[in-house]
């Protein structure tokens, strides 16, 4: 009788694990532990968007494409793949910015930075355009950009030179209770759909525990353009786990504050800010 | 050092066993001291400055006339000594300073087992892990004189454990009870003996439970609850005529701590304590009383904040300590030379975290390593030679120990090089302990100097605290890695005018201590803890100096009755002349002593003078002079071969409302208590 149950049980059992492998391997990249966030299927090709992430959101991301050929199952890197993200706005539209697409383990990696999240009437679309076997494809997908579930790791704002810049956090991606590598990108926005990377600013920044009286951390290091990966680098050491208040102050090439200010016993919080959860 | 182990044998009841027991009682003999006794007449020439016993031994009513109040807890044992002074919290768990330094300059053992409080904030001494129904004795021993017992600097208390002898004796049994109405303290104990010539077995069993106690004047003083239990069983075997096996087990547990002078309580602190040990009367021919002992200790402590109405964070905090270790050691009689050999060694691991809970929901929690995972070795050789020169004698005695310690967690090492980037996880350390003690004797006067060195690692707060509050001075500690070994040059000197009915005691002791460690205020960096009134970081100060002056004496008018006396004067500076925290101002206590067929009665006073020396710079708070009287009676009554005691009193007789140097945040001590004990024993 109970042998029966058993029985069942383990079949059962057996069927929920090989699916659930099956599933893992359709849906990530083994050999890069992605995720696979898109497909989309064409008639030779498919074209799959991977991340490191679970899902696409608002900030500094970065997207893996592999244009997987149907008759050979062939990851494709011969494709002259190029993208741009559009926010479809209705009354007009905007871009992201973002770097070109380069190979790298038989993959186009690149990123976007997303400065805002989509809704019903707002949305991202993805522009690809890419070179099989001499067709030029062109195509538009809708994809999905939600905000983190709190924290804010882009920043969109009008600075006191009246410049439109975009603020994204890169690094930590993984923040430990140490002295982290902190890394942003600057933009400025050229105009709807063109930014372009600002040099040689930099960012005064001050870590705080709003929920621990505004606790703040020793040995930080404010970030300094490095003209090499094109962003700004410095030192940033959270003392415990939990909720950080990354606060900022901008300042430009001659060392005038365009956004942010000192945190104070007065003012808490800076209105520039990236917030890390962890 | 010496510790006057010999009159204790004595009262302890091996009269039977001359030869082979001393050794059996534990730890100290093994320091050789039973070697002198056997060669002096008892009480002769015994060092009286540097070395002090307590006999605590509550399953003997024989004692119990000696002992303000028989049942009472360890600290209090501790607080009569003439060494010891206490550091309170609350009422329970007090922390045990010696010459004006606390737990990390101590070596606070059990019966030579090395153990570690398992709280990042010391709400856990030592001390509180046992009780008076373990402990025979609990001996203290100044400066390098405790260097048998590790390194240390201000001197080493060993708690001795006590157990049967192997006497014919057959069931035993004994059972006590007390009452105290000042916070309505509840004490129950009992044990159980069997004991044979070649077997023995004890257990015992005893518990507390208090309430909040008052001040003087009556009021309430908030979380100063407590509950306790503690359980011990004993075991000897007698394997042949010269080699006994010993083994022991302590539970110690407490539960729902309160600590009015800190931010939280203490819901569990629970340590098991185990040893084994094996003695041989000699070894190789040369030696004697050899004695090995394995040892095995876990501390478990967790605070609790959840009593408290209004915490801005509310946060666990657990931490454990759990040490294993051994050691073995000789004597050895060569003419004049009485030598002492030992070998010790013990590994620790310390790991404390903390989880802080932010009121906005939905937040993640904030985590971090307060002791990140600490391993500790260490491993050190000790000798002595005490030389017989005449009356008179030389100590010569000398400690080398290897001292490693290792940050084993990851997260916390990564934690710590926030403050240092370049931070090694392991440092090892030599440490060094020499001392030379002469003791002369010119007719009735007894005058004993010595001067020793000695060193210590940093503590595992010290050396890796993270973000550690000290409620004392208001700040979050962070340890250095980096630090260097505290070392002390001390000396010590005595005079004793000894006369039959009369002898009165001067005494002086001077520490000079570098690279002493200690928190330096960094005002560039943030507090962690909510109201904390910044950041202290452990450095090496270039050097302090503290000092112990003390008179004692003692008047018997009678037989009957006797007059003892003492008074004290503590001094701590560091290189700055600034004044350092927790030495105690001009200190004074006297009692009339009256003892006769079974009675005793007794009357005491107790004070100290203002606290004008504070440290203002370490958060201390100067306190008002104060005085305090109290009254005990006792009686004995012998029904057949069974023994009933009595013993009753009043404590802080005119409810006197005061506040003691040693008080964190200037909680006020108990006011008027009157107790009750009442012990019967079945022999």
């Amino acid at each position: 009788m109970n042998l029966k149950y058993i029985i069942s049980l383990l079949l059962i059992g057996f069927i929920i694990t090989s699916c659930s492998k099956d599933e893992g391997e359709n849906n990530t990249n083994p050999a890069l532990e992605l995720n696979k966030i898109y497909t989309f299927d064409r008639d030779t090709h498919v074209i799959e968007v991977y991340s490191e992430n679970q899902r696409i959101e608002t900030g500094y991301n970065e997207l893996y494409l592999r244009f997987l050929d149907k008759s050979n199952n062939v990851s494709r890197t011969d494709v002259n793949a190029q993208w741009e993200p559009v926010m479809q706005m209705g009354s007009m539209v905007h871009g992201a910015p973002h770097g070109n697409l380069y190979v790298e383990n038989n993959l186009y990696k690149g990123f976007i930075v997303f400065q805002m999240a989509g809704d019903e009437h707002h949305f991202w679309e993805l522009h690809l355009s890419y070179i099989i076997d001499g067709t030029t494809y062109e195509l538009i997908e809708k994809i999905a950009v939600t905000n983190p579930l709190r924290d804010v790791k882009v920043q969109s704002f009008t600075g006191s030179d009246e410049v439109r810049y975009v603020l994204a956090l890169k690094e930590p991606k993984a923040p430990k209770v140490a002295i982290n590598n902190m890394e942003a990108s600057l933009y400025k926005m050229d105009d709807m759909m063109n930014f372009s990377v600002v040099q040689d600013f930099s960012i005064n920044i001050d870590p705080r525990m709003p929920s621990m009286g505004n606790h703040s951390s020793p040995n930080n290091e404010d970030l300094r353009y490095d003209s090499v990966s094109k962003t700004y680098k410095g030192k940033l050491s959270l003392t415990m786990t939990g909720f950080w208040r990354i606060n900022m102050k901008l300042n430009n090439n001659y060392g005038d504050v365009i956004k942010g200010e000192d945190v104070t016993d007065s003012h808490q919080q800076s209105s520039l800010y990236f917030e890390i959860e962890f | 050092m010496n510790r006057k182990s010999v009159s204790l044998q004595k009262e302890s009841s091996m009269k039977n066993f001359s030869q082979l027991l001393p050794a059996m009682t534990g730890v100290f003999m093994v320091c050789g001291f039973s070697i002198q006794a056997q060669e002096q007449p008892q009480d002769s020439v015994q060092p009286v400055n540097l070395s002090e016993v307590i006999v605590v031994s509550s399953r003997k009513q024989l004692n119990h006339h000696q002992n303000k109040k028989p049942l009472s807890g360890l600290d209090q044992y501790l607080e009569s000594s003439r060494n010891v002074s206490m550091i309170k919290r609350g009422s329970y768990a007090w922390e045990p300073a010696m010459n004006g330094m606390t737990s990390e300059r101590l070596a606070v053992t059990i019966d030579g087992m090395q153990i570690f409080g398992a709280c990042t904030d010391k709400m856990d001494p030592v001390t509180s892990y046992v009780d008076v129904s373990n402990l025979e004795t609990i001996e203290i021993s100044s400066g390098q004189g405790g260097a048998a017992f590790g390194n240390t600097i201000g001197g080493a208390i060993n708690l001795k454990l006590s157990h049967p002898n192997f006497r014919k004796k057959g069931w035993s049994g004994n059972l006590g009870s007390s009452f105290e109405t000042n916070s309505s303290l509840r004490i129950f104990n009992g044990g159980v003996n069997y004991a044979q010539q070649k077997f023995f077995f004890s257990a015992d069993g005893l518990y507390r439970k208090a309430g909040n106690y008052k001040a003087g004047g009556g009021k309430e003083v908030e979380f100063s609850q407590f509950e306790k239990f503690n359980i011990s069983v004993n075991s000897g075997l007698r394997v042949s005529d010269s080699q006994t096996i010993l083994g022991s087990l302590i539970l110690d547990e407490a539960v729902d701590v309160g600590y009015p002078a800190l931010p939280m309580d203490v819901s569990l602190a629970r340590a098991v304590i185990a040893s084994a040990s094996f003695l041989q009367d000699t070894l190789f021919g040369t030696f004697n009383k050899w004695e090995s002992k394995f040892y095995f200790n876990t501390i478990k402590h967790v605070m609790d904040d959840s009593k408290r109405p209004d915490v801005p964070v509310r946060m666990d905090m657990p931490g454990e300590s759990e040490t294993f270790g051994f050691y073995s050691q000789a004597g050895a009689q060569m003419g004049k030379h009485a030598f002492l050999f030992k070998l010790d060694g013990y590994h620790n691991r310390s790991y404390a975290e903390m989880t802080m809970y932010a009121p906005n929901p939905g937040e993640i929690p904030m985590f971090m390593l307060t002791w990140p995972d600490v391993r500790t070795e260490n491993v050190g050789i000790f000798s002595e030679d005490r030389i017989a020169v005449g009356a008179n004698f030389i100590k010569l005695s000398a400690r080398l120990s290897v001292h490693k310690n290792r940050v084993a967690d990851e997260f916390g090492r990564n934690s710590l090089t926030i403050f240092y980037p370049e931070m090694n996880a392991e440092k090892t350390r030599f440490l060094k302990s020499a001392s030379v003690q002469y003791h002369k004797m010119l007719n009735d006067f007894h005058l004993e100097g010595g001067v020793s060195y000695g060193e210590r690692a940093p503590s595992v707060s010290e050396g890796f605290g993270f973000y550690l509050f000290n409620s004392f001075d208001k700040y979050d500690y962070i340890g250095n890695p980096t630090l260097k070994t505290e070392a002390s040059y001390d000396v010590n000197i005595s005079a004793t005018y000894k006369r039959p009915l009369f002898d009165i005691t001067l005494e002086g002791k001077v520490f000079h201590i570098t690279d002493y460690i200690i928190g330096e205020v960094r005002p560039e960096l943030s507090a962690m803890t909510i109201g904390a009134a910044g950041v202290k970081v452990y450095r090496n100060l270039d050097y302090v100096r503290l000092m112990n002056f003390s008179v004692s004496g003692k008047y018997a008018f009678t037989h009957h009755l006797t007059f003892n006396g003492r008074i004290s004067y503590q001094y701590g500076k560091d290189h700055d002349n600034n004044n350092l925290p927790l030495i105690s101002p001009v200190n004074y206590r006297a009692a009339l002593d009256f003892y006769k067929n079974h009675f005793s009665a007794s009357i005491f006073a107790e004070g100290a003078g203002a606290h004008r020396a504070f440290a203002a710079s370490y958060g201390e708070e100067g306190v008002p002079a104060y005085a305090l009287a109290g009254i005990n009676i006792g009686k004995r009554f012998i029904l057949k071969d069974n023994d009933l005691y009595l013993k009753t009193g009043v404590e802080n007789l005119f409810d006197t409302y005061y506040v003691s140097y040693a008080d964190w945040n200037s909680i006020p001590r108990m006011g008027r208590n009157f107790y009750v004990t009442i012990s019967y024993s079945i022999n």
